[in-house]
């Protein structure tokens, strides 16, 4: 074996020990890598009131109600829901059947009780002539708007 | 391969494709940024916001191709230890670099209209900003030794443990929840982006991307020059010294 076949095999062996140790760590990590879990997620977990926890679904259709600057309404990932409520401003693209994160400590009525709330969006781009077109069709995936 | 480690070669070819490559760089990305700004539709949900999206992912792009290129160049250079793969490595880093920075900075202010936050510590993010950390962390080591073979040799390391960054990010979105959205246009089933704006999208990239190899090309050949003005000097302080 020549030294440059050498340098070769060690540089690739290494690649690949580094490869599988890191990607142990992220396995071993999983839940601690999410940035928010799901009502269901949530509801699996049994996480003591007053814990802060990052909540993410989507805003349930029909499910928001406003007094003044407080908004209550339920996260929901199609399977669990999470009653909450926030005082303050909202981000442009918080309404029904939006994606939705919001960071804040569960009440002892089972009430998330938010301090922050984020928008989320899905990956898809287009044209508001399109999105029309879609809804009109009845080909609209995802969303549930 | 091992036919362009030979900087003459190499030099030869990059002069031929300089022009060509800077035509299209230029061409790509005015006629990209006209149909970016002026000629493609607003977004359904985000409206004129979405514009942000044909800087910010170019750049988070070219922040992944480049620091792979450094990477492939850095394995070339600790395995068949070409004096060019080295110096391409180099000269990379800091164009990537530079790539990473527009992308975090544009990602940002993309965040706070449509998230409501400048930031957020989820996995696209983070990785995106260990990758930054890196170039930093590979140029400053690059030049942190006296002796140069010994600082190519430490920093050739770090650009291939960093690599495994690299397909982080881009599954992050797909592993973790995050508050980042899953990829638009590299993925299962086909772009979920309108032709309208994908194709602006598209051009930016190329335009990107040219623009890349331009920069690699000059700064190479700058670092060719030195490397060469280096050898005469030497030579010249060695005659001297025998002249006495």
């Amino acid at each position: 074996m020549t030294r440059k076949q050498r340098r070769l095999y060690f540089v690739v062996l290494g690649l690949l020990a580094l490869g599988a140790a890191v990607g142990l760590v992220l396995n071993a990590l999983g839940d601690d890598m999410v940035y928010f879990y799901t009502p269901s997620q949530l509801q699996a977990k049994h996480v003591p009131p007053g814990r802060r926890v990052r909540i993410g679904g989507l805003v349930e259709q029909g499910s928001v109600m406003k007094a003044g600057s407080t908004v209550t309404f339920r996260i929901t990932d199609n399977t669990a829901v999470l009653p909450t409520t926030y005082t303050g401003i909202l981000p442009d693209l918080f309404r029904e059947g939006q994606g939705v994160v919001a960071e804040g400590k569960i009440g002892t009525d089972g009430v998330l009780h938010a301090s922050e709330i984020l928008a989320k969006h899905d990956e898809k781009y287009m044209p508001k002539e399109v999105a029309d077109a879609l809804k009109k069709s009845g080909q609209w995936q995802g969303g549930k708007k | 391969m091992h036919r362009f480690a030979n900087p003459a070669r190499f030099l030869r070819l990059a002069n031929v494709a300089l022009p060509w490559l800077a035509a299209l760089a230029v061409l790509s990305l005015a006629a990209g940024l006209y149909l970016a700004l002026f000629d493609s539709p607003p977004d359904y949900q985000q409206g004129d916001t979405v514009r942000i999206m044909y800087i910010h992912v170019p750049s988070a792009w070219m922040g992944m191709f480049c620091y792979t290129a450094m990477a492939a160049f850095s394995a070339m250079a600790l395995i068949w230890k070409h004096p060019l793969a080295d110096l391409l490595a180099r000269a990379t880093a800091p164009i990537g670099a530079a790539f990473t920075l527009i992308c975090l900075v544009t990602g940002s202010l993309w965040g706070k209209p449509m998230w409501g936050t400048w930031w957020a510590w989820d996995a696209r993010l983070t990785s995106m900003l260990i990758l930054f950390f890196l170039y930093l962390g590979y140029m400053a080591l690059a030049n942190a030794f006296d002796d140069p073979g010994r600082g190519a040799r430490a920093s050739a390391i770090l650009a291939l443990v960093g690599f495994v960054n690299v397909p982080v990010i881009k599954w992050s979105v797909d592993w973790w929840n995050t508050l980042h959205q899953p990829a638009s246009v590299i993925k299962m089933g086909g772009p979920a982006i309108d032709k309208s704006m994908l194709i602006p999208l598209l051009l930016m990239a190329l335009g990107f991307q040219a623009y890349y190899f331009v920069v690699l090309i000059l700064r190479a050949r700058a670092e060719i020059a030195a490397a060469k003005i280096g050898t005469i000097r030497m030579a010249q302080v060695h005659a001297a010294g025998q002249g006495d």
